[in-house]
C-alpha cells in the first residue's frame, strides 16, 4: 500500500530565551489513501504541533526545523506560501475541538460556509455557492439545512457546530483531512454521531483521515494504524489491532489501564503517575523514565530509538516486552 | 431522622426567559430541573448522569444551596435547608463543599496555593495562622502535592495538579458532602484515572459522601455506589451500580452506555447510535420528554409523562414500557482484552503498587 501522505523526521521547535526547545522531535508517519491513522498521547504531547506543522501553521516564534511532509511524494514544506496555501482546503484540511475559536461570532452559518467556498471557486454565482452550501449541510447531516444558514454560531448546539466545521473542512473535497480531537468536548452520544458520521464520509470520498485523540476507545473504534505519542516522540506504532492485543510500550500500557471501562469489575483505575514533561524539561535517556514503573538504570542513558517488535510494529523501549525483562 | 445524609423532593428549578432589554417580555420558562427526588447516605456516592443541559449542575447548586428552588425540599443531616439564613446557613457551607470541572476558571490565578487553601479556613475562622498553616501542608500532603507547591502560583500546575488543587480547597473545612461537578471531564484519560483513584481514596480515609456528576457513564462505572440517570430536568432511573450496568431498564440509559466508545477494535461497531440533540428545556417534548428520540416510543408515550415508579431490587425507572422492553444487549462479561496485553498490564498493576507502598 502506498502512502498518501508522509511524515519524515519531522522536527518543531520554539526559538526561547532559554534556547530552542523542539515540541516535536523527529516524527515519521505515513497514511494511505481511505485510511485513518490515529494519534493519541496526553495533552502537550506534542500531537497539535505535528498536526499543524504539516499544515505549515505553527504558531510564532515556532518553526519546523527539519524532516520532511510529502504529499503524493510533493514535500509542502518546500511549496510557495501560495502554493501552500493551494493545498490548504484543496488537499488537506483541519478541524479543531473547539469549532467555536474557529468560527466568527458575527457572521451567520451560511455566509461562512460561502466565503470558505468562494476562496476556492471565484466564478460561482452568490446563488450558487448557496445551494452547494445547503447540499454541503445535508451532507453532514444537519436537519432543515436551509434554515440553519441563517442562524448565527452561538445559536448552535456543539454537536452541529462541529458539523458545521466538518462541512466546511470537505466542501472542497480534500485527499486528507486532519482531525485534531474533534469530539473531546462533545457529549459521548455527540460524539458517536460526529464518529459515524466521518466514517461515512471516508467511505464515500476515500479521503485518508489523521485523528488525534487522547482516547484509545476513540482510536479503535476509527483508527487502522496507531502512533502513540509521547513528548515530542512517536514511542510506538503499530496497526489498531496489534496495539490493544500486543501493546508493548509501557506509556501504551499505561494508557490502556487509565481507561474506564464499562465492562470492567475492577473499581481501581491503573493510571500513570505524574504528568509530561514540558519540551524545556526533558529528562535525559528515555522521557518517559520518571513515570515508568519499568525504569532500569539503562533507561537514564540513551534515548531509546523506535525499533521493529514484531511485522510493522515499532516501540522505542529498550525493556519491551515487559514479561521478558520480568522472568530474566 | 432517617439515615440519609441528604433528601431531595420534588426539587425544581424554572427560569423565566424575558426578551428585550428594559421592558423584557416573558417569553416562556426553562425547566432546568422539574421536579427531581432523590438520597444520598453517609459514605455514598450517588452519581448523577446525563448529557450537557440536563440540569445536572442546577441541581448540584440546588443542593449546595447557592440558588433558590423554585419548589422542593432538601434535606440535610434531617434539617430543611431551602429556608435556611444567616449564622445556621454559614454554619452549613462548612458542612458542604464543591469540585468543578474547570479548575482554572475556579481558582484565583493571583493567589498562591498556599492563599488558596488557607482562605475558607480564614472564612469560617478556624485555627490561628500557625494551625492554619499546618493545616494546608497536611491538604498537601493529602492530595498528592508536595509542600514546596505552597509557594506556587495555578499557572504553574497541570490541569490534573489543579483539580487536586480544587480537591485540596474543598476538603479544608472537613465537610461531609463533596459535590463534584464533572471533575474529571475536562482532564486527560491518564489524568481522570488519577483523580478517580484520589477521590475514592479519600472517601475512604475520610467518610466523605459524594454527588459525583459525570456525563461518562464509564467513569461513573468506577465511582459510584448508586446512579441518577438525568433527562431534561427529571430523572428517568435510578439504581445500584451493579444493576443500572447489568441490566439498564430506561432506553436513554441504554443509549448513554451504547454510545461509550470501547477500547477494543475487535468489537462490533453496528450499535445503536443515538439521533438528534437533547431538545430544548424551554419547549420540552410532551408526555415523555425522551419520545423524540426513543427507538421504543408510541403513542402513549407522546402524551402521559412517565411516572418514576419502582421495579423489583428497588431500581427505580420512568418509562411506560420499561417491562415489555427486549433485553439489553449484554455488557461483555470481562474487559475483552487479549491475554497478551492483560499479562502485561497485570505486571503494570504489580509493580505500580510496589511503587505505591514504597512512596507511602
Ligand atoms: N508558543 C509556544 N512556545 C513554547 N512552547 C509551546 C508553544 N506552543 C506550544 N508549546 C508546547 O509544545 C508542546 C506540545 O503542545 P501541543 O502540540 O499543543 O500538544 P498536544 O496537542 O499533544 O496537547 C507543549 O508542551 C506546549 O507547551
Ligand atoms: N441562569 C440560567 N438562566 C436560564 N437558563 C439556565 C440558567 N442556568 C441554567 N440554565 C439552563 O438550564 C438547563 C440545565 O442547565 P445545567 O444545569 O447547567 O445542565 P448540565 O449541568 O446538565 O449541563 C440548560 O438548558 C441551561 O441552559
Ligand atoms: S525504555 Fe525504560 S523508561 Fe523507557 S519505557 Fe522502556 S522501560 Fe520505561
Ligand atoms: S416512555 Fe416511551 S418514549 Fe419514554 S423512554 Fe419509555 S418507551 Fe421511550
Ligand atoms: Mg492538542
Ligand atoms: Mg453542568
Amino acid at each position: 500500500m502506498t502512502s498518501l501522505l508522509e511524515i519524515e523526521g519531522l522536527r518543531t521547535v520554539f526559538r526561547t530565551h532559554g534556547g530552542e526547545v523542539a515540541a516535536v522531535d523527529g516524527v515519521s508517519l505515513a497514511v494511505a489513501r481511505g485510511r485513518t491513522l490515529g494519534i493519541v498521547g496526553e495533552s502537550g504531547c506534542g500531537k497539535s504541533m505535528l498536526s499543524l506543522s504539516v499544515m505549515r501553521l505553527v504558531p510564532q516564534p515556532g518553526t519546523v526545523a527539519a524532516g520532511r511532509v510529502l504529499l503524493e511524494g510533493k514535500d509542502l514544506l518546500k511549496l510557495s506560501d501560495a502554493e501552500m496555501r493551494q493545498v490548504r482546503g484543496r488537499r488537506i484540511a483541519m478541524i479543531f475541538q473547539e469549532p467555536m475559536t474557529s468560527l466568527n461570532p458575527v457572521f451567520t452559518i451560511g455566509s461562512q460556509i460561502v466565503e470558505a467556498m468562494r476562496a476556492h471557486d471565484k466564478s460561482a454565482t452568490h446563488a450558487d455557492l448557496r445551494k452547494r452550501a445547503i447540499a454541503a449541510l445535508d451532507r453532514v447531516r444537519i436537519p432543515a439545512a436551509e434554515r440553519r444558514l441563517d442562524e448565527y454560531p452561538h445559536q448552535m448546539s456543539g454537536g452541529m457546530r462541529q458539523r458545521v466545521m466538518i462541512a466546511m473542512a470537505l466542501a472542497c473535497s480534500p485527499d486528507v483531512l486532519i482531525a485534531d480531537e474533534p469530539t473531546t468536548a462533545l457529549d459521548v452520544t455527540v460524539q458517536a454521531q460526529i464518529l459515524d458520521l466521518l466514517r461515512d464520509l471516508q467511505g464515500q470520498t476515500g479521503m485518508a483521515i489523521i485523528l488525534i485523540t487522547h482516547d484509545l476507545g476513540v482510536v479503535a473504534e476509527m483508527a487502522d494504524e496507531v502512533a502513540v505519542m509521547y513528548a515530542g516522540r512517536v514511542v510506538e506504532k503499530a496497526a489498531t489491532s496489534a496495539i490493544f492485543d500486543d501493546p508493548q510500550h509501557p506509556y501504551t500500557l499505561g494508557l490502556l489501564g487509565s481507561i474506564p471501562r464499562v465492562e470492567e469489575t475492577r473499581e481501581r483505575l491503573l493510571a500513570i503517575e505524574g504528568a509530561v514533561p514540558p519540551p524545556f524539561q526533558l529528562p535525559k535517556g528515555c522521557r518517559f523514565h520518571p513515570r515508568c514503573v519499568f525504569a532500569t538504570g539503562a533507561c537514564q542513558v540513551d534515548m531509546p530509538p523506535l525499533r521493529m517488535v514484531a511485522e510493522g510494529h515499532e516501540a522505542a523501549c529498550i525493556n519491551a516486552p515487559v514479561e521478558a525483562m520480568v522472568a530474566a | 431522622m432517617s439515615g440519609a445524609l441528604l433528601e431531595v423532593e420534588n426539587l425544581a428549578k424554572h427560569y423565566e426567559v424575558k426578551r428585550g432589554l428594559l421592558f423584557g417580555r416573558h417569553v416562556g420558562s426553562v425547566r432546568a430541573v422539574d421536579g427531581v427526588s432523590f438520597s444520598l447516605g453517609h459514605g455514598e456516592t450517588l452519581a448523577l448522569v446525563g448529557e450537557s443541559g440536563c440540569g445536572k449542575s442546577t441541581t448540584a447548586r440546588l443542593v449546595l444551596r447557592l440558588i433558590e428552588p423554585t419548589a422542593g425540599t432538601v434535606r440535610f443531616e434531617g434539617t430543611d435547608i431551602t429556608q435556611m439564613r444567616g449564622e445556621p446557613l454559614r454554619k452549613l457551607r462548612r458542612r458542604m463543599q464543591i469540585v468543578f470541572q474547570d479548575p482554572f476558571a475556579s481558582l484565583n490565578p493571583r493567589m498562591t496555593v498556599g492563599d488558596i487553601l488557607e482562605e475558607p479556613l480564614l472564612v469560617h475562622g478556624i485555627g490561628d495562622k500557625a494551625s492554619r498553616r499546618a493545616r494546608v501542608n497536611q491538604l498537601l500532603g493529602l492530595v498528592g502535592l508536595a509542600a514546596y507547591h505552597v509557594q506556587r502560583y495555578p499557572h504553574e500546575f497541570s490541569g490534573g495538579q489543579r483539580q487536586r488543587i480544587g480537591i485540596a480547597r474543598a476538603l479544608a473545612v472537613e465537610p461531609a458532602l463533596v459535590v463534584c461537578d464533572e471533575p474529571v471531564s475536562a482532564l486527560d484519560v491518564s489524568i481522570q484515572a488519577q483523580v478517580v483513584n484520589l477521590l475514592k481514596d479519600l472517601q475512604a480515609r475520610l467518610g466523605l459522601s459524594y454527588l459525583f456528576i459525570a456525563h461518562d457513564l464509564a467513569v461513573v462505572k468506577h465511582m459510584a455506589d448508586r446512579v441518577a440517570v438525568m433527562y431534561l430536568g427529571r430523572i428517568v432511573e435510578v439504581a445500584g451500580k451493579d444493576a443500572l450496568f447489568a441490566n439498564p431498564r430506561h432506553p436513554y440509559t441504554r443509549t448513554l452506555l451504547s454510545a461509550i466508545p470501547r477500547p477494543d477494535p475487535h468489537r462490533d461497531t453496528a450499535r445503536q447510535i443515538p439521533g438528534g440533540d437533547v431538545p430544548s428545556p424551554m419547549n420540552p417534548p410532551p408526555g415523555c420528554h425522551f419520545h423524540t428520540r426513543c427507538p421504543f416510543a408510541d403513542e402513549r408515550c407522546k402524551a402521559e409523562v412517565p411516572a418514576l415508579r419502582v421495579l423489583e431490587g428497588g431500581h427505580q425507572v420512568a418509562c411506560h414500557h420499561a417491562e415489555a422492553l427486549p433485553a439489553a444487549p449484554a455488557a461483555e462479561g470481562a474487559a475483552a482484552m487479549s491475554p497478551v496485553a492483560a499479562r502485561r498490564l497485570e505486571l503494570y498493576a504489580s509493580r505500580r503498587g510496589r511503587a505505591v507502598a514504597e512512596a507511602g
